[in-house]
């Protein structure tokens, strides 16, 4: 693995060498390493790129790292990842996608996750995307996520693109069975010319499911960012989405909240926030000693920590 | 030491001009000042113009004989000017510790963080780690605002109404801690405040209303001036 890699490795999975338990990266569209373990397999699919993770039943304090490495320039390419997390496990399956583009072509991942948790499961589950390189090529990433979560299956997803992706369009669907729970935390900062567009769709089919959906994002430049969300409370159920911005410069954020009640005792409450930095939150940074810039800076690291 | 030199503050409220501040002359240099006065009298503006939140449109500002009328409130909070707002600021994701951090102008460990918090009475383990958003009482963020100004340590502190929403257990505390403050820092402490208590504590009582001093000097000559201006309402009395 060369240096870019490394960096590229170190961004989206905070690793410095090759992690611990089970795990297979993908650098420049090819298998650059894998582990399995004894709970945990790893199989290359065969109709299409992409692998299946199976987690057996029962799994528990186990991790599996999935990173995607893209450093040749111009490189595009879509990827399928099916993961199966047996009844009662519970796991973090950290996944991440770096992109060093020092060329002009554009550069491109989308990946389709599919993770399908049977009854019990618990899930932790990080994505990170980054970008970097100064040539003039995009780097995009179209991440799609699938959930299914079985009977009492609870899962949080963590996702945090904070820098360098040009371009990315982030579609997550789940369907929740009785009892199931969703915790979604998305940070996002775009600056420049950036796009980043959120939707969310989530299926409250079962009895008592719930979920809570908080997207916390920062829009510099002329930057421009949207977030959808669509929940449709099928059962008695519960949901909450929070989509909370600060723009900056000429950027701009839209929130496209759809609440759907298909039945009487489903309560779904949305909620959406943007604005710029409040200007007494600088002034009293201020008033400590800061310059503005740095009151500014402090701000946005804080929001999106 | 601070000198205000013939500070004004004029606004133009729907097309009519307002004095916020009028004329104001004041020098700071005793251990604690208080000012007081009725409400919208003008005291929380003065205090943001010695901090350089607000410009005045007239007058001049010296600490320690050097002008910093032009100066920033970067400049100013540099130069050893702290101010303790009378509302706190929310803010989501910055946690006490953070605020506390930078307050203090450089890395700090947790325990001399906790030492600051338990000054105002927070059990610091229980505040370090909390984000100062909507979370947080009225009276904690006001605590949480007076330790900022403990971990500043500078040679001059305004408190904006510090015992506004702090509960009476605590009150004979918070004179303790500006006792303390001014042992360790030397300085001045001006207070703004409608508590007797803390009036009697100060070295001098200013009585700012309508926009200028109306009063100074010890408690028992300005009181008799604070009674007097409760009683009417000058903007009622005007109508009429
Ligand atoms: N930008 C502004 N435009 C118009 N009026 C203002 C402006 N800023 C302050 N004022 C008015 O100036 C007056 C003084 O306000 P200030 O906040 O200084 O009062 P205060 O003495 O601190 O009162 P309190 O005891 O209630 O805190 C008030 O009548 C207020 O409404
Ligand atoms: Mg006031």
């Amino acid at each position: 693995m060369d240096k870019i890699e490394k960096d590229l490795l170190e961004q989206v999975a905070d690793l410095h060498e090759v992690p611990q338990g089970a795990y297979n990266i993908r650098a420049n569209g090819q298998m650059a390493g894998r582990n399995t373990t004894e709970n945990i397999d790893i199989v290359t699919k065969t109709d299409k790129p992409g692998i299946d993770i199976i987690i057996k039943p029962g799994t528990k304090r186990e991790s599996v790292h999935i990173p995607v490495l893209l450093s040749q320039s111009g490189l595009q390419e879509m990827v399928y990842n099916d993961f199966f997390v047996g009844e009662g496990a519970d796991i973090t399956i950290v996944a991440g996608c770096g992109i060093h583009n020092g060329g002009d072509e554009e550069s491109r991942h989308d990946g389709i996750h599919a993770f399908y948790l049977a009854p019990g499961a618990r899930l932790r589950y990080v994505e990170k995307h980054y970008g970097s390189g100064d040539g003039n090529g995009r780097r995009v990433m179209n991440p799609t996520t699938i959930i299914e979560l079985g009977e009492g299956a609870y899962m949080e997803m963590e996702t945090t693109q904070i820098k360098g992706v040009t371009s990315t369009i982030r579609d997550t669907r789940a369907t929740l069975a009785a009892g199931a729970t969703l915790i979604v935390r998305e940070k996002i900062m775009t600056h420049g010319q950036q796009l980043a567009e959120t939707n969310f769709t989530v299926d409250l089919n079962g009895e008592d499911a719930s979920t809570h959906l908080v997207s916390r994002s920062v829009a510099k430049d002329e930057s421009r960012q949207v977030f959808r969300s669509v929940i449709n409370g099928n059962a008695r159920c519960t949901a909450h989405s929070e989509c909370d911005a600060i723009i900056m410069d000429e950027a701009s954020v839209s929130a496209i909240p759809e609440v759907t009640a298909n039945h009487l005792d489903a309560s779904l409450i949305h909620e959406a926030a943007i604005g710029k930095i409040a200007g007494e939150q600088l002034t009293k940074l201020m008033t400590l000693g800061l310059t503005e810039k740095e009151a500014e800076e402090q701000i946005v690291s804080g929001f999106l920590k | 030491m601070l000198e205000l030199k013939n500070i004004s503050y004029q606004v133009d409220a729907e097309g009519q001009q307002r004095d916020i501040l009028h004329d104001v002359s004041l020098t700071i240099d005793e251990r604690f000042v208080a000012i007081t006065g009725p409400n919208g009298g003008g005291k929380s503006t003065l205090a943001k113009v010695i901090a350089g939140i607000i410009t005045p449109t007239a007058g001049q500002i010296l600490l320690d004989g050097e002008d910093i009328t032009g100066c920033s409130i970067t400049e100013r909070a540099q130069k050893g000017i702290s101010f303790a707002f009378q509302q706190p600021v929310r803010f989501k994701g910055l946690t006490v510790r953070d605020l506390i951090t930078l307050a203090a102008g450089r890395d700090i460990t947790v325990s001399e963080a906790c030492a600051y918090l338990s000054e105002v009475g927070l059990c610091a383990r229980e505040y370090i780690g909390r984000e100062i958003n909507a979370s947080l009482s009225g009276g904690e963020l006001k605590r949480i605002e007076i330790a900022m100004i403990i971990a500043r340590g500078t040679k001059l502190s305004i408190f904006d109404e510090p015992e506004a929403g702090i509960d009476l257990w605590s009150f004979n505390n918070l004179i303790q801690v500006f006792e303390k403050m001014h042992e360790k820092l030397g300085g001045s402490i001006l207070i703004i405040s409608h508590q007797e208590r803390i009036l009697n504590i100060a070295d001098r009582v200013i009585v700012v209303a309508d926009g200028q001093i109306r009063a100074q000097g010890n408690r028992e000559d300005v009181l008799p001036e604070l009674l007097a201006d409760g009683a009417t309402c000058s903007v009622l009395t005007d109508k009429l």
